[in-house]
């Protein structure tokens, strides 16, 4: 659909009134007074019949106020040439007289009165508004939906879904959904695997509104999406891999408040759109930008629930250990997401300990058996722990890097326990290892920790992690692009 | 034009397809590329190939990814293209 010309003003004096505003329906006298003295085009957004006894055009369709960016009527205009040489908004005595030359004007009325809003940016319209004039900055195909088909089975068909039924990316849609970000929508955001194609705004806040976000989630998704795919994070190896295992998102800052995330009872659970739709918009992104599918690049042997969305906000506020992005070198207080290649959590049930010591022992003979026992160094892991488990390391003055240390002293092996063979058990580390006295779990930075989770339960999660490193994927945390 | 329309979710990149090359009748002369990508074992399997390819009057080279889990680097695609006709993955444990 191309985009509507701007209409030209006429030289001369430029109003734009609706009957609605009560400032307007205030200066009516002054308008009456203008059209005497100087060439002046009204033009009225509601009533064709408004304003009484000065002539006025329609803005019927809104054009004339969409394209001359009219927020607030009254708004006066100087037209020189073609040309917008001055403009006022709502009623300022003193702006008026100097713009239409004339004075005086309105000496009954008060000197100022705030205008009211445009209808042209009625947030019911403007989407649509936007769509109808502004078409021509969205590159995407159209595909036009049959009158006998079901849109929501059409893109079934076509293989766009992930399983739920996603929403159709009108282009009013992806219009309101782009008015989350200050970046254009034909900013490339990154190369996403595994077909290596360039994703950009617009394609990225499509699968926003499939996925179901609202506006104000497409910054985190974008930032999703850029760290999913640098080769630290190695999304490619991700979703190729046999294991379980998906980007997981933890989102740190005020922000993940201001949109309205959970953090608290349930976190990791459903029920929340922040939460359920911005991981889902990064997985819509890598199946139908990337083309990674199952049975085709991602082999998962199993796969898991956290494939479809895996994200959640830690409790930064109230967390008695600081946060995981601060851990990361992000600036407290900085929005930001830390991107982790990790299966679904597993439960820690530990009701009994009320000494840290004990509790960290508990922690620790959990964390030993991720993936295998005698499997370490190769996985990192977070562990999420709630208020009840945090309140034990709390109250005993523990910070972050002693709850660290303190599980990671139980999480030391030697190597002859672990070597193949090992217990009775072929899987193991080779055999070179067996002279090592103490082999950890986990490598340096590899235990992370976030605080999140609400209401009763003496219970932590854990969330495993996939090939570690260089090798495999490392965990990213980059500060949200707005 | 239907009453909705909707936008293109996926990449919209055109397929470049390229024809395989033919099966050739004999690997006796041939240099054959073997791609190691770092599993566990690959070797083991790799190494009785390279005896049987031998056996057959092909000649080998070997090569290797850095990681299982990344996608070979371009270079070693390239240099594998150049040096050998036929190339052959171990891809398990």
């Amino acid at each position: 659909m191309p985009a509507d010309a701007a209409p030209a003003l006429p030289d001369g004096i430029v109003v734009v009134v609706k009957d609605e505003c009560a400032t307007c329906r205030t200066v009516v006298p002054v308008l009456a007074h203008l059209a005497d003295s100087v060439p002046l085009t009204v033009y009225t957004q509601d009533d064709p019949a408004f304003p009484d006894g000065v002539p006025s055009l329609h803005d019927d369709d809104l054009a004339v106020s969409w394209h001359h960016h009219i927020e607030t009527v009254p708004t006066v205009i100087r037209v020189v040439d073609g040309v917008e040489a001055d403009r006022t908004v709502g009623w300022h005595r003193d702006e008026w007289e100097r713009i239409t030359g004339v004075a005086p004007l309105g000496p009954d009325l008060p000197a100022m009165r705030p205008g009211c809003g445009s209808m042209s940016v009625d947030p019911d319209r403007v989407a649509e508004l936007d769509v109808r004039f502004g078409a021509s900055v969205l590159a995407s195909r159209r595909i036009d939906v049959a009158d006998a088909e079901d849109d929501i089975e059409m893109m079934y068909t076509r293989g766009w879904t992930d399983g739920f039924p996603v929403v159709p990316p009108t282009e009013e849609r992806v219009m309101r959904m782009l008015a989350g970000t200050s970046r254009a929508p034909s900013d490339v955001v990154a190369t996403v695997p595994p077909d290596l194609v360039d994703v950009t705004v617009e394609k990225v806040a499509i699968a926003a509104v499939m996925a179901g976000c609202l506006p104000e989630y497409l910054p985190w998704v974008l930032t999703a999406v850029e760290t999913a795919c640098t080769d630290e994070f190695n999304m490619h190896g991700l979703l190729a891999t046999t294991m379980p295992v998906g980007p997981v998102i933890v989102c740190s800052g005020p922000g993940t408040r201001a949109i309205g995330m959970n953090s608290g009872g349930n976190a990791l659970g459903q029920g929340n759109r922040a939460n359920s739709t911005i991981g889902r918009a990064l997985q819509l992104v890598v199946r139908n930008v990337g083309g990674g599918r199952p049975g085709e690049v991602d082999r998962a042997t199993h796969g898991g629930p956290g494939k479809v969305s895996f994200c959640f906000a830690e409790n930064d506020a109230e967390s008695p250990y600081g946060s995981l992005a601060v851990e990361h070198g992000i600036e407290p207080g900085v929005d930001a997401i830390t991107l982790f290649a990790g299966e679904g959590p597993r439960c820690v049930v530990d009701q009994l300990s009320r000494e840290p010591e004990s509790l960290a022992r508990s922690l620790a003979a959990a964390l030993q058996a991720l993936h295998h026992p005698k499997l370490v160094m190769a996985f990192d892991a977070i562990l999420v722990m709630g208020p009840e488990h945090a309140r034990v390391f709390a109250d005993a003055g523990w910070g972050r890097d002693q709850i660290v240390a303190g599980i990671m002293a139980h999480l030391s092996r030697p190597g002859t326990d672990l070597v193949r063979g090992a217990d009775g058990i072929a899987e193991g580390l080779p055999e070179a290892f067996a002279d090592v006295p103490a082999l950890p779990k986990f490598r340096d930075g590899g235990l992370m920790l976030t605080y999140a989770g609400g209401g009763a339960g003496l219970f932590s999660e854990i969330i495993g992690g996939w090939v570690n490193g260089d090798t495999g994927s490392k965990p990213v945390t980059r500060a949200v692009t707005y | 034009m239907g009453s909705r329309t909707i936008l293109d979710p996926t990449g919209e990149r055109t397929v470049a397809e390229r024809a395989r090359c033919a099966r050739p009748a004999s690997l006796e002369g041939l240099t054959v590329g073997l791609l190691d990508i770092s599993k566990p074992r690959g070797d083991v399997f790799l190494n009785r190939l390279e005896e049987r390819l031998t056996g057959v009057g092909a000649s080998v080279k070997r090569y290797r990814k850095p990681t299982f889990a990344k996608p070979a680097p371009v270079d070693l695609r390239h240099q594998i293209a150049t040096e050998c006709q036929v190339v052959i993955e171990a891809l398990a444990d």
